[in-house]
């Protein structure tokens, strides 16, 4: 669906994008992680055109977005920004209606308007100026308008960006119902734990450069072969060498908890007995997956980074 | 290009523009000073203090105006050849000022404005192609300067009318010069005027450099576009107004063109600064 190839886009002496690759398949939510300045934005704004590569090729539904054929591309895209770039002088309906307007949604855009609207939660404010709305509102309205002209692309750039957290758990939980009903998306964020359950596809990017991409548990299995467990005893976490003679290596050694990693699951039974053979009362046994943040700095640390 | 869509660029500027009291305001005051008060308390004071030594030495004046315009002008004592004078003449430039300042403020800010607010953005990702976005904001500026002035010339022309006209004979105003200033002169000026300032508008960083490069471009304007509009009613003949229309049509014409690649989605975003 979207496709970045050896990508370069530059900013007078700022090179944004420097042989940048991203491909994103239908009905997956891709995220981009990366420090600040790693190029994610520009990236997004290569796929709608708004921006053209100095070098590579940017397809997005097969076509330029940048080229003749770019206002279809971006009727088929949604974009919330960073920054909601909402009309704080006109109201919450007129912000809607301007976009369905230029999106050209047709004669049913009232409907879509008051649908989007209940959606996000904010119909109850539709009339009031943006300029009076709290931070929270404004995500929802830009929100609601990326979505109204039912996007087939969803782009989205740091969607929880100043919000506390209520507001951003309600947002990434928008988000959520959207990937389920088979959206495509491609969001940006530095918030990794608040794309811990969305991303189909990570793509770790530094100094405009993917380091790695792909499924967060394919990336894991490259950092992390093996299974962790985090075991709990009841007289405190069981003695390193214990489970070391059961095969598994001590990954924390803490003060009320050991975490190990083992081969495989089937490792896991084999430690468990090998433990209570050797008296240890365990009351907590926990495989656990890594979680995106603990993948991200693992990722950076082993590709090398430019921070 | 769809119309359409570069219509609803310009409605959604004008509603904006409605909803900001503090560009109305200044806008509803300056076309009325321009044209109700000043004319009114000037045209109301010489026709009420009739045939005194002043007005006979305004009237002796305009014996330095060129042959053509003294021809035209129409009364038989001093009050009425000097405010019929006056009423033709001396506001001539009002027609040209009041909507190349209205104009020149809304459009030096509706570019860079979009950048600094953020909602660039938001074009920059829409279906809006560069040019329907550039005349949708060229007409959304056009129209709040030329509907005051419409709406001014209206008043004008009634206040006009009723002071000036008994001392003459009868209504009068409008004039055919007038008809072709109104309508076939400033238009184009105005357009050419624009042109330069939202080129000026897509490429400065603030709405303040806007402002005050704006400045430096429609002074000139204003000044040629105050002497020809004033060149036309004194006389110089209908032809020579349709001729200076002409041209400014064809200069605005390419002001336009060429203004219309100054918009791009780049600048709407604000980086193409950097490049």
């Amino acid at each position: 669906m979207v496709s970045l190839r050896d990508v370069v886009k530059a900013f007078g002496e700022v090179v944004a994008l420097d042989g940048f690759d991203l491909s994103v398949a239908p009905s997956r939510v891709t995220v981009l992680v990366g420090p600040n300045g790693a190029g994610k934005t520009t990236a997004l704004r290569l796929l709608t055109g708004a921006l053209t590569p100095d070098e590579g090729s940017a397809l997005t539904f097969g076509l330029d977005p940048s080229g003749s054929m770019g206002d279809d591309v971006r009727r088929r895209c949604g974009m919330f920004s960073a920054k909601p770039a909402l009309y704080d002088r006109l109201s919450g309906y007129e912000n809607l209606r301007y976009s369905a307007e230029l999106y050209e949604v047709g004669p049913t855009w009232p409907d879509r308007i008051a649908e989007a609207a209940a959606r996000f939660g904010i119909d109850h404010a539709l009339d009031q100026q943006v300029g009076g709305y709290s931070t929270g509102m404004k995500t929802r309205l830009a929100l609601a308008r990326a979505v109204l002209h039912e996007p087939d692309l969803l782009l989205l750039d740091e969607p929880t960006s100043g919000l506390d957290p209520e507001s951003s758990h309600a947002v990434l939980g928008l988000i959520g119902d959207m990937a389920s009903q088979g959206k495509t998306v491609v969001m940006c964020t530095h918030l990794l734990l608040e794309a811990e359950g969305l991303a189909d596809d990570l793509v770790v990017m530094d100094a405009g450069r993917t380091l790695v991409a792909g499924p967060p548990d394919d990336l894991a299995r490259q950092v992390w072969p093996g299974v962790t467990v985090r075991l709990e005893a009841l007289d405190g976490p069981p003695a390193a060498a214990l489970v070391e003679a059961a095969g598994g290596r001590v990954v924390d050694d803490g003060l009320t908890t050991l975490v190990v990693e083992v081969a495989d699951l089937a490792a896991v039974p084999r430690l468990i007995d090998h433990l209570r053979d050797e008296g240890v009362l365990l009351t907590r046994v926990d495989t656990r997956r890594p979680t995106l943040d603990e993948l991200y700095f693992a990722l950076r640390g082993l590709r090398g980074t430019s921070t | 290009m769809s119309w359409r869509r570069a219509m609803v660029v310009c409605r959604t500027d004008l509603r904006q523009l409605r909803q900001s009291r503090d560009f109305w305001i200044p806008m509803v005051a300056l076309g009325g000073i321009f044209f109700f008060l000043a004319p009114l308390v000037l045209l109301t004071t010489i026709t009420q203090l009739g045939d005194i030594d002043v007005v006979r030495r305004v009237s002796d004046a305009l014996e330095v105006l060129p042959q053509s315009a003294q021809d035209q002008i129409q009364g038989d004592t001093p009050a009425g050849r000097t405010s019929y004078a006056l009423a033709v003449f001396l506001f001539a430039p009002l027609a040209v000022v009041v909507p190349l300042t209205i104009s020149t403020a809304v459009g030096a800010a509706t570019i860079v404005g979009e950048r600094e607010r953020g909602t660039g953005e938001f074009l920059a990702h829409s279906p809006a192609s560069t040019s329907e976005i550039y005349l949708g904001k060229l007409v959304a500026s056009l129209v709040p300067g030329y509907v005051t002035t419409i709406v001014g010339f209206a008043v004008y022309s009634l206040i006009v009318n009723l002071l000036v006209g008994p001392e003459v004979g009868g209504w009068f105003f409008p004039t055919t010069a007038w008809w072709v200033l109104m309508l076939w002169v400033i238009p184009p000026f105005l357009a050419l005027t624009l042109s330069l300032v939202l080129r000026l508008s897509a490429r400065v960083k603030s709405t303040a450099a806007a402002q005050q490069a704006s400045g430096l471009v429609t002074l000139p304007l204003i000044m040629i576009s105050y002497g020809q509009s004033t060149g036309a009613l004194f006389g110089a003949g209908a032809t020579t107004a349709w001729v200076v229309g002409a041209v400014a049509w064809v200069a605005a014409v390419v002001g336009l063109v060429r203004g219309s690649h100054a918009v791009s989605r780049a600048r709407l975003l604000g980086v193409a600064d950097e490049q």
